[in-house]
């Protein structure tokens, strides 16, 4: 149905974005100040010590406290109320116009990694520089049929406002623009504004941490601060030792199969059936429940490595899946 | 070692009739049920002193007295998570009867779960109310895992995954629980038995379970009437002794999504219960003729066999084969058709079948009972009974 509607991009359509720089390289507004960290680690509930104490992070082989790495994207933001300053020059917008043209109107962020690669520390100017990696060949998915498009940004700190400044980090943002599937069997009417809502999460004060993660793009797995126990489904003590204290970490989103279920009967409106349901080992070492609305139940098995990707289900909430890891598909 | 075994004895049993459609309120299939139960016993509601029933019982223990004309309850209580309760219930009413705390305590559950509110139509509507039990769900519910069965589904793949255990094993414990049905004029389905081809056509429910892999939903009551032993001599039944009752919560307990465990597919709170209760009663697998395995879920069965030990682990795929837990097999279970046959009273009728067997009086009667097991829902914090005759 969508297939003849919304035909795709042609290579040659897309092949010039890829490499594009998405206009002039930003700066953060100030340089890194311990009070904006502070802030960030109270919100966060992050409680490492080498962002504010600088034994602690000499302990570690550096001369100074630095600033967390999940920061990366936050010093050169604009502000709230502020706009990141739109060029003329920027090729996204040419890209998004094509697409949307070719019915392509929807968007959903799917992915976000950030890889570290040094250290920035109070004092240092943060730039930011954007490219488009790729844009995919038109593929279907759960949600419709659309493109993948990637960029990277990649992230300097100077103690110069006009230095050079070091590498220190980059992060891979993907979207999907897509046209979305009409739900409903027989070419019925009715699109996804048609379907009742997915059962949301009760959210409080134990496993907030986790859907605050998940806005961010991240799997954020409790860690006790004092045996460094690792532990779900969250609990507000650690079963090892007792402490209540604990921090969360970002898990790497990887993991495998160790047992799912494909369920059929009864048919909840809010999903699509058969619905593949995975528990998958993280490569961290615990284990999570998610759904695969993307697989097919052909293709899944105990034992196949899983990454985890990210939907947004409400404004207010994201929600993780796993796909089968590329190259593991039967 | 608990002080407990043998001081008591389940007295009375009574029910309702078993349907899809009671086509009354609950709390009359309750009050029926109790009074049947009493009935049975020989005694009053006049007589009865304690009440204990289930966290997820709809009928208020005052309800249920004021209906029936009860006098002064000096004990009350419930037992939480389900079907993991009915050995649970019977173990409260023992140690309040064993301790003088009440005289004659009656255990009861009663709903329509089929005309009423179904467990099988999912928990997605379940409230975000911030209680750690909404928030346990969370992990679940947004993910569309939403009821018993598929719950169970994850637990019973991965069983099936590391015993090697096929649909033709889970076929095996159905087929069992229908022949047993088949011959209960009580039982839903009565004269309704099914073969192995039956099993693995019927639809899926919850890869890899089938719709003849899930119990019943059902309308319906049934009560028990606890009392000392030295009482119950003196009433009109054959009293059933309660040789042993326990509970269990181990530590990767959960319930339904005991996912998080090194061996996900071994019950280790069933484990925890079965060896009190082996210890208990000082008696072991080879002193059962005859049990009642909590059958929500075909592969619970086979996993409570091992955690048991009528067969080894991993084995019980091999143990139900060839009829080996049917009439004349070596462990006929389920004898009432089981919840797959019978009725879905969240386990209450297993343990009045388990009383029946000890009495001699079951239409699917085992010879020689001298003592019987009855277990609580598997896969949840659970518990089980040793029930023997007297002497
Ligand atoms: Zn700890």
């Amino acid at each position: 149905m969508s297939q003849d509607e919304h035909p795709g991009l042609t290579r040659e359509q897309l092949d010039p974005f890829a490499g594009k720089s998405c206009g002039p390289s930003r700066q953060s507004r100030d340089p890194i100040a311990p009070s904006d960290i502070r802030s960030w680690i109270d919100a966060i509930g992050d409680t490492n010590p080498i962002y504010v104490d600088d034994d602690a992070s000499m302990a570690t082989g550096r001369s100074s406290v630095i600033a967390p790495p999940a920061m990366l994207q936050v010093w050169s933001m604009a502000g709230l109320g502020g706009t990141s300053k739109s060029t003329t020059q920027d090729p996204r917008k040419e890209l998004f116009a094509l697409l949307d043209d070719a019915g392509f109107t929807s968007v959903v962020a799917t992915n976000c990694e950030q890889e570290y690669l040094g250290d920035a520390v109070p004092g240092d100017w943060i730039t930011t520089s954007e490219v488009i990696e790729s844009v995919s060949d038109v593929k279907d998915t759960g949600l419709g049929r659309g493109h993948f498009i990637t960029t990277v940004m990649s992230f300097t700190a100077s103690p110069d406002p006009l230095g050079d400044g070091e590498l220190i980090g980059r992060q891979r943002w993907r979207l999907f623009r897509f046209a979305p599937k009409n739900r409903g069997s027989g070419g019925q009417a009715g699109g996804d504004s048609d379907r009742p809502p997915r059962p949301r999460p009760a959210i409080n004060r134990d496993n907030a941490f986790f859907f605050e993660g998940t806005l961010a793009g991240e799997l954020r797995i409790q860690k006790c601060d004092s045996c460094g126990t690792l532990r779900h489904p969250p609990s507000p003590a650690c079963g090892a030792c007792q402490s209540f204290d604990w921090s969360t970490v970002a898990m790497s989103g990887r993991g495998t199969i160790h047992s799912f279920v494909v369920n059929h009967h009864p048919q909840v409106p809010a999903f699509d059936y058969p619905l593949v349901v995975a528990l998958v080992d993280l490569e961290e070492g615990v284990r999570f429940v998610a759904e695969m609305p993307d697989t097919d139940r052909e293709d899944v098995a105990i034992g196949l490595p899983v990454e985890v990707r990210y939907r947004k289900q409400e404004d207010d909430l994201v929600m993780p899946h796993f796909v089968l890891a590329e190259g593991s598909s039967q | 070692m608990s002080m407990l075994s043998g001081k008591t004895a389940i007295a009375g049993i009574g029910a309702t009739e078993f349907s899809k459609d009671s086509g009354r309120s609950e709390l009359q299939l309750a009050a029926e049920s109790v009074l049947a139960a009493l009935n049975d016993a020989g005694l009053t509601p006049a007589d009865v002193d304690g009440l204990v029933t289930y966290t997820m019982e709809k009928n208020p223990e005052t309800e249920v007295a004021r209906a029936l004309g009860m006098g002064n309850i000096t004990y009350f209580g419930r037992v939480n998570f389900g079907g993991g309760a009915p050995g649970a219930v019977v173990l409260q009413a023992a140690m309040a009867v064993a301790t003088g705390v009440a005289d004659v305590v009656v255990c009861y559950r009663a709903f329509n779960e089929r005309s009423g509110r179904r467990f099988g139509a999912g928990v997605q509507d379940r409230g975000t109310e911030p209680s750690a039990e909404n928030a346990g769900y969370a992990w679940y519910t947004p993910h569309g895992i939403v009821t018993p069965a598929q719950w169970a589904a994850m637990t019973a793949r991965r069983y099936m995954h590391d015993s090697g255990a096929t649909t033709e094993a889970l076929g095996a414990v159905a087929v069992a629980a229908r022949r047993h049905a088949a011959t209960n004029p009580k039982a839903w389905f009565y004269e309704r038995p099914i073969t192995l081809a039956d099993h693995a056509e019927s639809r899926w429910i919850a890869e890899p379970l089938r719709l003849l892999d899930c119990c019943q939903e059902s309308d319906g009551g049934q009560a028990l009437v606890i009392v000392s032993a030295e009482r119950a001599r003196d009433l009109p039944q054959k009293p059933a002794i309660i040789k042993a009752a326990a509970q269990g919560i181990a530590a990767p307990t959960a319930m339904m999504t005991a996912y998080y465990g090194d061996d996900i597919g071994h019950l280790e709170e069933m484990t925890l219960v079965a060896d009190q209760l082996w210890a208990d009663a000082q008696l072991s697998p080879a002193d059962i003729p005859t049990a009642i395995i909590y059958d929500h879920f075909t592969p619970y069965v086979l996993m409570q066999l091992e955690s048991f030990g009528f067969c080894g682990r991993g084995e019980a795929k091999d143990f139900v084969r060839d009829g080996n837990v049917e009439l004349g097999g070596r462990l006929p279970i389920n004898t009432h058709g089981g919840q797959l046959g019978e009725a879905y009273i969240h386990g209450m009728n297993g343990v009045a079948e388990g009383v029946r067997q000890i009495r001699g009086t079951a239409v699917n009667q085992v010879a020689n009972v001298e003592n019987t097991v009855v277990t609580g829902g598997a896969g949840v914090p659970t518990s089980g009974l040793i029930l023997g005759a007297d002497g």
